[in-house]
């Protein structure tokens, strides 16, 4: 993703709280035990986003606040941490 | 009494409860599309089964700000009877209607196939024609129906009965062995605190006839009726 100086990159990153069951990461452990690779103890999945926003919007960071608690993270199941770039 | 059925982009079951209502029930049904803004005085909304949006992000993450949203919010804080089979039940839990979360089944699969649910109470507009310890027998057919909650919030939903029914065997043990996607008590449908919005992921539409293998699913059907047409005051949940 490019930014041009009138916008900011962020990244979101959200992952599941600690204690719930991540089947996909309980997965692909197995499957690296299979492989050969015992070592890898855990694996636990996650997403993330890229946004770009206007370099000139007011209140930046209560924005980025919102659209993650209220659409990118579901509370319930996730938290979330924010990058700026 | 007319049951309104909400249309998504993705919604794959709206047919289903489209047709439960207006050829098993034989009663008034109109879909609803996602952007409109008016539930066209429907008694009892159905947020169907499917996948709203894609499941784009989470199930019922995207169809929860769907223009209709607003107002089956709208009216189930004023008391409207609202239920969401499966992808429904997904759409309830992110807008805040119903507690918790549906998450990845548990063994990764999605399951397709009839299942037992036994019905904890009676007192709600939704099971009232049935015997408390029901065993009914409903499809399930869904990748993410794990319910998951808090504990401290499990035990509230306990507390005040709001788990309305329970994966069971046929003869209505919630065992380990009848869960079928890792659901925390076996839950299969919750009600909300005031007891008139419903949340399962069991699909009573789609079990409304025997030819297709089961009609139970209509009990859930004529106890809205009912309810609709001589409302009872809801059991103190």
């Amino acid at each position: 993703m490019t930014t041009t100086a009138k916008t900011k990159k962020v990244i979101v990153y959200v992952r599941l709280k600690d204690g719930v069951l991540d089947p996909q990461g309980v997965t692909i452990q197995k499957a690296l035990g299979q492989m050969g690779y015992p070592d890898f103890v855990s694996v636990r999945s996650g997403k993330f986003f890229e946004l770009e926003i206007d370099a000139g919007a007011s209140d930046i960071d209560r924005q980025i606040n919102e659209v993650c608690s209220k659409l990118l993270a579901n509370p319930v199941i996730e938290r979330f941490s924010v990058e700026k770039i | 009494m007319k049951f309104g059925v909400v249309t998504f982009p993705g919604s794959n079951g709206d047919y289903d409860s489209y047709a439960a209502v207006r050829f098993a029930m034989k009663e008034k049904v109109e879909f609803l599309w996602h952007k409109s803004e008016d539930l066209q005085g429907c008694d009892a909304v159905i947020l169907p089964g499917g996948f709203a949006h894609g499941d784009y992000l989470r199930a019922g993450a995207i169809a929860r700000f769907s223009p209709i949203m607003k107002h089956v919010i709208k009216f189930a804080k004023s008391g409207g009877i609202v239920i969401g089979f499966c992808n429904g039940f997904q759409v309830l839990t992110e807008s805040g209607l119903l507690p918790g979360a549906l998450l990845r089944n548990n063994h990764l699969r999605f399951n397709s196939k009839f299942i037992y649910i036994r019905v904890e109470r009676t007192d709600t507009p939704f099971t009232g024609v049935c015997r408390k310890g029901e065993v009914l027998k409903i499809p399930i057919a869904h990748g993410e129906g794990n319910y998951y909650n808090f504990e401290s919030d499990v035990r509230k939903l306990e507390d005040n009965g709001q788990v309305l029914f329970r994966y069971a065997d046929a003869s209505g043990n919630a065992s380990a062995a009848a869960n079928p996607n890792g659901s925390i008590n076996n839950i299969a449908g919750i009600v909300s605190a005031e007891g008139n919005v419903l949340g399962m992921m069991p699909h009573p539409e789609r079990a409304v006839e025997d030819i297709i293998g089961s009609s139970d699913g209509l009990k859930v059907f004529e106890s809205v009726l009912n309810y609709c047409i001589s409302p009872k005051p809801v059991g103190r949940l």
